[in-house]
């Protein structure tokens, strides 16, 4: 385990004992995240459980159960508690399981999960990257909320659950569960885990390699899924005000360990194994996620010949690949460019020539028209210098023929006429 | 995939539905989520134990290099710094023994434990520099081995089917030693610390402290000081690095007074005053080594070990090992485009 390191006995007090404390110190000031992922039912109990856990109220609006397809709805929270910041981000399904046809119900939910994964794969991969503050949004836990009927998980259970195991830390948990008796309860969870084991269904197991808790996990990995009751309403039992749920014959406590088992996810999910599902989720999970899509990429770790492929070569590679592409790519832009210019210069010079036809046939007209109307006019002024000279004439006879005769030898020039 | 920040002010912070499956679902954002406040314990401040639960099973890597002229006190110091034989002394070799014709790189690890706390310490000794005729360029070994440890690194962390634990053999901290001729820094000080400062924590100290009075120490660091600024040589912890006011206060009162940190070392212990105590003995009296008023090693242990050892990680990890991580693969054409949407903000193309 030491690699051939020596161990070497200190003589005296050097100092580093203190450097877990230095390394929460630092993670104190970055704060925390953690992200859970709800499926279940509409109606099946999960943002009850949700603000139960937390002790607050997450304003989270009832859904209806006519939703076309199943959707994800994501929502942060900053809480604090004495000086950890945690930032918590509650993904909820909605719509899931009220579909008449059920078969693309899991997708959406698998496509979330991945993008998250998608969106550190490539932070990770940028030159400049800053994955010290990158707000982690993976999803570091399931919550499966599992229908409380008693008998066996439902098909679309164990599709769903099938569809997620390997990319997502499960933790099953039938919700609602005061509808369900004691012998009953034990019942239907002992089927629940035979049929998780018969469909090879992987869900999350608390760790047990620490002896600090190895003995509290062990137990609690026997008691999932875990049967749980939420409630934010409050009710007096004895002298204290506790969450609880109120029927006609008796009150369902939700923090007493007889009548559910809220505290043991409470005390599990959050107090004991918070680390370790974040932990799980980025060296587990992340990395399968990176190898597949890294390989999908048509990136090795050894080369055809079998030979270790060097960073270099590979990047080498890719490089010349997508330069050759770019190029390709610019040169048919370029063509395109070209050929749309010849075209429009083709049709404006075609226009250019259709217009100057019919501006010279207009020309022509207009010639013609001036010349027709010249005639016309020169007509005109010839009959107007006739009528004048005619007009003179006429106007000199009257004149001489009213100066010569009187007016009573009228009748005699009249008979002499 | 990246909605860009125009759009993510406009989205608000409450819901988020991702559009019709099938779609490219949209990737939550930085949270400006509500400050939902706590009516009653839940236990979310247990993750503060959970994380040093594991951090002291997973156990740390620490690499120390020491730079220096031969007879400096390099392998004392360090010894002393880690109470135990991490660096073997050159015993007084005389002009037979050979002194190396360039710079040499030794790294010698050990598994030290204090407390619970595992750490693997790695010393990196650089026998020859600065020793010979000729000094030109004798940082260029140094640089490469740094530059090495990076590249095992990157390798590493490239890989498809990745360690879980990637080996950490890089460079954390780098002690210089000053002579402490009590004038000023020597031209290779100078070339040494430009260089190396740009790729890895520099920490001057200047050695054998014990030769100068209290105010040729006070006058020879306010001078050094001056021409390390001058030079433009930033030293740990670098200003630009000061994640808040908290740290700047902190780390502004080492940067202009305690450094460098003017130090002896010994590994023999002597009776002073009825207690045992680690010290160098001279005619005209003793010199405590842990003494605060006979010299500054105590600061310096403290400094690198109780307070800053994890930033001192942290800073290689996120600040030169990116750095140099950047550079390798800009000149090497970058790493391809996940998607071919990718073209808008980093160089992560062509």
């Amino acid at each position: 385990q030491n690699d051939g390191y020596r161990t070497l006995s200190l003589s005296g007090h050097v100092g580093f004992g203190s450097l877990p404390d230095q390394l929460v110190k630092k993670s104190i000031k970055q704060g925390f995240c953690f992200n859970i992922l709800c499926i279940g039912e509409t109606g099946s109990g999960k943002s009850t459980l949700i603000n139960s856990l937390f002790n607050t109220n997450f304003d989270d609006p009832v859904s209806t159960h006519f939703l076309p397809s199943v959707q994800l709805r994501a929502q942060t929270y900053e809480l604090q508690e004495s000086n950890v910041l945690l930032n918590l981000t509650i993904v909820n399904t909605v719509g899931f399981g009220d579909q008449i046809n059920k078969e693309d119900s899991y997708q959406p939910i698998v496509d979330y999960i991945d993008a998250q994964f998608e969106a550190y794969l490539q932070e990770e991969l940028k030159i400049k990257r800053s994955l010290f503050s990158y707000h982690d949004t993976r999803i570091h836990v399931c919550l499966y909320f599992i229908s409380p009927t008693g008998h066996s998980l439902k098909t679309l259970d164990l599709l769903t659950m099938k569809s997620l195991d390997s990319k997502v830390n499960i933790i099953p948990i039938i919700g609602k569960a005061d509808s369900i008796s004691k012998t009953e309860l034990q019942k239907f969870k002992n089927n629940i885990m035979s049929e998780l084991v018969s469909n090879g269904v992987q869900i999350y197991q608390f760790p047990t390699d620490d002896e600090s808790v190895s003995k509290i996990n062990t137990i609690m990995n026997g008691h999932l899924p875990f049967a749980v009751v939420g409630s934010t309403e409050e009710v007096k039992i004895g002298n204290k005000m506790v969450k609880a749920r109120q029927y006609p014959w008796g009150t369902v406590q939700v923090e007493n360990e007889n009548h559910c088992d809220f505290v043991k996810l409470r005390e599990m999910l959050i107090c004991t194994n918070m680390e370790d599902l974040r932990e799980q989720t980025h060296a587990r999970h992340y990395e399968s996620y990176r190898r597949c899509r890294l390989e999908e990429m048509g990136f090795r770790d050894i080369g055809p010949e079998n030979k270790p492929v060097s960073l270099q070569e590979a990047y080498e590679a890719k490089r010349q690949e997508f330069y050759l592409e770019l190029q390709r790519k610019e040169e048919e832009m370029r063509q395109q460019f070209v050929q749309r210019v010849k075209e429009k210069e083709a049709v404006l010079k075609e226009a250019e020539q259709q217009v100057q036809a019919k501006f010279e046939h207009r020309m022509l007209m207009h010639q013609q028209v001036k010349l027709k109307l010249e005639k016309k006019k020169k007509v005109l002024e010839d009959e107007i210098a006739m009528f004048i000279e005619k007009k003179a004439n006429a106007e000199l006879l009257q004149s001489q023929a009213s100066v010569s005769t009187p007016v009573v030898s009228l009748k005699r020039d009249k008979d002499r006429k | 995939p990246h909605a860009g920040p125009a759009d993510r002010k406009n989205e608000a912070a409450m819901s988020e539905l991702v559009p019709e499956p099938r779609q490219k679902p949209v990737v939550p954002m930085k949270p400006t989520g509500i400050n939902a406040s706590l009516l009653g314990y839940i236990g979310i401040d247990t993750i503060i134990e959970q994380m040093r639960k594991k951090t002291m099973k997973t156990g740390f890597d620490f690499n120390i290099m020491v730079v220096g002229q031969s007879g400096l006190g390099k392998s004392t110091l360090v010894n002393t710094l880690f109470k135990s034989q991490v660096s073997r002394k050159s015993s007084g070799w005389n002009r037979e023994e050979k002194i190396p014709k360039t710079v040499e790189i030794k790294a010698i690890g050990h598994v030290i434990e204090e407390g619970g706390v595992k750490m693997k310490l790695t010393v990196i000794d650089t026998p020859g520099f600065g020793d010979q005729i000729n000094n030109e360029n004798c940082w260029e070994p140094i640089e490469k081995y740094i530059n090495e440890q990076y590249e095992k690194f990157l390798k590493e962390e490239v890989n498809i089917a990745r360690k879980k634990r990637i080996p950490d053999t890089r460079v954390h901290c780098c002690l210089y030693f000053i002579s402490p001729t009590g004038h000023s820094l020597r031209p290779l000080d100078l070339e040494f610390m430009k260089h190396l400062s740009k790729v890895v924590n520099i920490i001057p100290v200047i050695a054998k402290a014990d030769t100068m009075t209290l105010e040729e120490k006070t006058e020879f660091k306010q001078r050094v000081r001056k021409e390390l600024e001058v030079n433009g040589i930033e030293f740990y912890p670098q200003k630009e690095f000061d994640e808040d006011l908290e740290d700047k206060t902190e780390n502004d009162k080492i940067r202009q007074e305690s450094m460098p940190f003017a130090v002896v070392g010994s590994d023999k212990e002597y009776q002073v005053n009825g207690k045992r105590v680690l010290g160098r003995k001279t005619p005209w009296g003793i010199i405590e080594v842990e003494n605060l008023t006979h010299c500054e090693f105590a600061l310096l242990r403290d400094f690198v070990i109780r307070t800053h050892l994890q930033d001192l990680k942290e800073v290689t990890h996120n600040i030169h090992y990116e750095t140099y991580r950047a550079k390798r693969l800009n000149d090497n054409g970058g790493l391809p485009p996940m998607t071919v949407e990718t073209e808008e903000n980093h160089e992560s193309n062509m």
